[in-house]
């Protein structure tokens, strides 16, 4: 069980190598996902089987559809240049490698028959969400206030100002 | 068993959240900024996982929630000014942004 850590932690960090070294702010992020999975095997074998679920679903879902969104605005690279790279093999085959090593670390955590004799003790998404209901609540509250104040600041600054005004509008 | 000593975890850890300091110093384009900050808020929060399941509580998992709120957030709000800097002075690069800046002599 432990070559399975010492596996996703080595993906992890080579990607995120990857990631901060980067020329192609779309390539980048492709090796930031792999890191996020590999964080999230980590967090399965640790125990922690929601959040390893909210790993994938908040950060590589939603946080980097976000980042690809931006970059795809900001039109940064030359887009012929990134359309001829698509289809070169040296762009894609470094994060399918690791992807494959992560697929097969999971799938064989996932088939152990017993996996509470293998991982650590697991703590059951139900005692999280007990907790989370009871003793930290405020935190709760807080971080409602915290993501309005996010929502209405990304609209603020995200509007662009008005090119032409007209009489009536 | 997992029987990986925590220590081990916990430099791992650690190392993931130097990895996204160099980024954040090194890189000047922000957007990779933006991302170091991201792979340094997994790595804070990668901690508390590890210290979660080492003494077998639920708060460590609860306060990774309240990183990923925080994260969110951030990321957001960090995405909309990166729009607006693109939008004022046409670069991704931090060094252009210098209006406050003496002039050099």
């Amino acid at each position: 069980m432990n070559i399975i850590f010492y596996i996703a932690a080595a993906v992890a960090l080579i990607s995120t190598i990857m990631a901060i070294t980067g020329r192609n702010a779309i390539h980048a992020l492709l090796f930031l996902i792999m890191s996020l999975l590999a964080i999230s095997v980590i967090f399965y074998i640790l125990g922690a089987p929601f959040i390893a679920a909210l790993e994938v679903i908040v950060y590589a879902g939603a946080i980097m559809v976000l980042f690809i969104f931006v970059i795809m605005m900001l039109n940064v690279g030359l887009e012929k240049e990134i359309e001829k790279n698509w289809l070169r093999p040296r762009m894609w085959i470094l994060p399918s490698i690791l992807a494959l090593i992560l697929m097969a670390d999971f799938i064989y955590v996932v088939t152990i028959n017993n996996m509470e004799e293998y991982s650590s003790q697991i703590i059951q998404p139900k005692q999280v969400g007990i907790s989370l209901f009871t003793t930290y609540l405020i935190g709760v509250e807080i971080s409602a206030m915290l993501l309005l104040a996010g929502i209405v600041g990304a609209y603020h600054l995200g509007r662009q100002k008005k090119k032409v005004l007209h009489r009536f509008l | 068993m997992l029987t990986v000593p925590v220590e081990i975890q916990l430099l791992f850890a650690a190392s993931l959240f130097i990895l996204g300091l160099i980024g954040v110093l090194v890189r000047r384009n922000i957007i990779f900024m933006l991302m170091s900050i991201e792979i340094m808020f997994n790595s804070a929060g990668l901690v508390f996982i590890i210290a979660g399941s080492h003494w077998v509580q639920a708060d460590g998992q609860v306060m990774f929630i309240f990183i990923l709120t925080v994260a969110a957030a951030e990321v957001s709000v960090g995405l909309a000014i990166i729009l607006q800097m693109y939008h004022h002075y046409k670069t991704v690069d931090v060094d252009e942004l210098k209006k406050l800046m003496d002039k050099p002599e």
